[in-house]
């Protein structure tokens, strides 16, 4: 035993570094497969270092941001009821029962140059922010909430290679799945796209509100090639995202409000496989 | 060595919030980014005792990882290259010309000693850093591309702080 730890002792430096190693490869492991319980415990701390720095870097950026919001403004109130001609049926549709509802945020970090990139933002579980609620821009999505704390969020953004949003070609209502290789930030994959699907350049992909997460119809990207490989069940083709990631402000987290009502009959019929 | 131990303190305050406030924003062609925060490991004086430099080190990476939302991935890199930094020196050391209160860097070393130990220094980190963030080895060679074109950058930055900060004469 003595001479065990002798050892130990004159190896000391090897063991030392075998200590810390085992624990932080622990901690990437941990978040790996279960999820991300290290940054509940960091967003609190960090979360405020970022929103004051954001605040100082905000300054620069006011005119790009408000111009943004202006331009959707102006698209909104296209939406509201006084553009509409009195009795019109389209518009009883969206304001009964509304299912999706929208809290503003502002993005305080972000990054677009890892392979799994987070953003943050300024909205927590204060403000009735859950896991799994959608994040979208003004001009398109952006991820889905992993984490929250009392007052800030984190949000697993589209430029994250375990991502994959349900997405649907506008033209022709085809779905497949949009998911980020991890090299370009400004172009993803469109995958599983059934072969007999035409596609040409310019093609709109938007959300196919399947996922209950978001909303159908938000915009995600054109495409800009179409990958057919002779003898594939499924074909590719690359997409331009709709939002420039390295580039944000402001975002809009979305609730369903009949979340719970679609998973409690999701879990009936998964019981019964 | 008190006041050895302020700078290293100092710099170890300064590079954190460089790293994760300026340095992560910025992108070379989208996704290469330089990590400045590792120059903390290489001017360490030689004479750190082990302990203190794997220490030192974890410190630096939990940090940074802190703050980038990366847990353990900057902390298990930088340990790895404080592990491998006496074996660097002993193999790269021109033992010869050394003298006691020899600092690593350039103006003490030379220019050739202090890139040749860099340069394999922040490969090591980055080698583990790129690989450890997708934990897995397919892409290999795309991982390898992004590692050597990160090592540049890094190294182009840590040379400029050389210049800019360690010209200080004794």
């Amino acid at each position: 035993m003595r001479q065990l730890f002798s050892y130990i002792l004159k190896q000391y430096f090897f063991f030392l570094f075998l200590l810390l190693e085992i624990f932080a490869v622990s901690l990437i492991v941990q978040n790996n497969y279960q999820g991300a319980s290290f940054y509940n415990s960091t967003n609190k701390f960090t979360g405020s270092i970022f929103s004051t720095f954001d605040n100082i870097n905000a300054y620069f950026h006011l005119k790009k941001a408000n111009t943004e919001l202006v331009e959707e403004n102006a698209m909104l109130r296209n939406l509201v009821e006084s553009s509409y001609i009195k009795g019109d049926s389209i518009r009883k549709t969206y304001s009964k029962d509304s299912l999706y509802q929208f809290i503003g945020a502002k993005v305080i970090s972000n990054t677009i140059n890892k392979r799994k990139n987070y953003l943050m933002l300024d909205k927590g579980s204060k403000h009735g922010i859950k896991k799994e609620m959608g994040v979208i821009s003004p001009k398109g999505i952006l991820g889905t909430v992993i984490e929250v704390s009392e007052n800030y969020s984190t949000v697993m953004s589209v430029l994250h290679i375990n991502n994959k949003v349900s997405a649907r070609i506008k033209k022709n209502r085809h779905m497949g799945g949009m998911i980020w290789d991890g090299n370009n930030y400004r172009k993803g994959l469109l995958t599983d796209i059934p072969t007999h699907v035409n596609l040409v350049k310019g093609d709109t992909v938007i959300t196919s509100g399947n996922s209950h997460v978001f909303p159908e119809g938000i915009e995600i990207g054109i495409v800009e090639e179409y990958l057919r490989k002779p003898g594939d069940k499924f074909n590719t083709a690359i997409i331009d995202y709709s939002v420039d990631y390295n580039n944000l402000f402001y975002a809009y987290i979305i609730t369903n409000l009949k979340r719970d009502e679609i998973e409690q009959l999701d879990s009936l019929v998964n019981n019964e496989e | 060595m008190r006041n050895s131990l302020l700078i290293n303190i100092i710099r170890f305050l300064i590079l954190v919030p460089v790293q994760v406030l300026i340095l992560n924003n910025i992108n070379f062609s989208g996704y290469i980014n330089p990590y400045l925060y590792v120059y903390f490991i290489l001017l360490l004086p030689f004479e750190i005792p082990g302990w203190l430099l794997l220490f030192s080190a974890f410190a630096m990476g939990y940090g940074i990882d802190l703050f980038s939302h990366t847990p353990g991935l900057h902390t298990a890199a930088t340990v790895l290259m404080a592990f491998s930094r006496p074996l660097v020196i002993r193999s790269v050391g021109s033992r010869k010309d050394y003298e006691s209160g020899m600092q690593p860097n350039i103006r003490d070393m030379g220019i050739v000693w202090f890139l040749t130990y860099s340069v394999i220094l922040i490969f090591i980190h980055h080698l583990a850093f790129f690989y450890l963030e997708v934990f897995r080895f397919s892409n290999f060679f795309d991982t390898a591309e992004r590692a050597i074109f990160s090592t540049v950058f890094t190294l182009i930055f840590v040379i400029i702080a050389q210049y800019l900060f360690g010209g200080r004469s004794k």
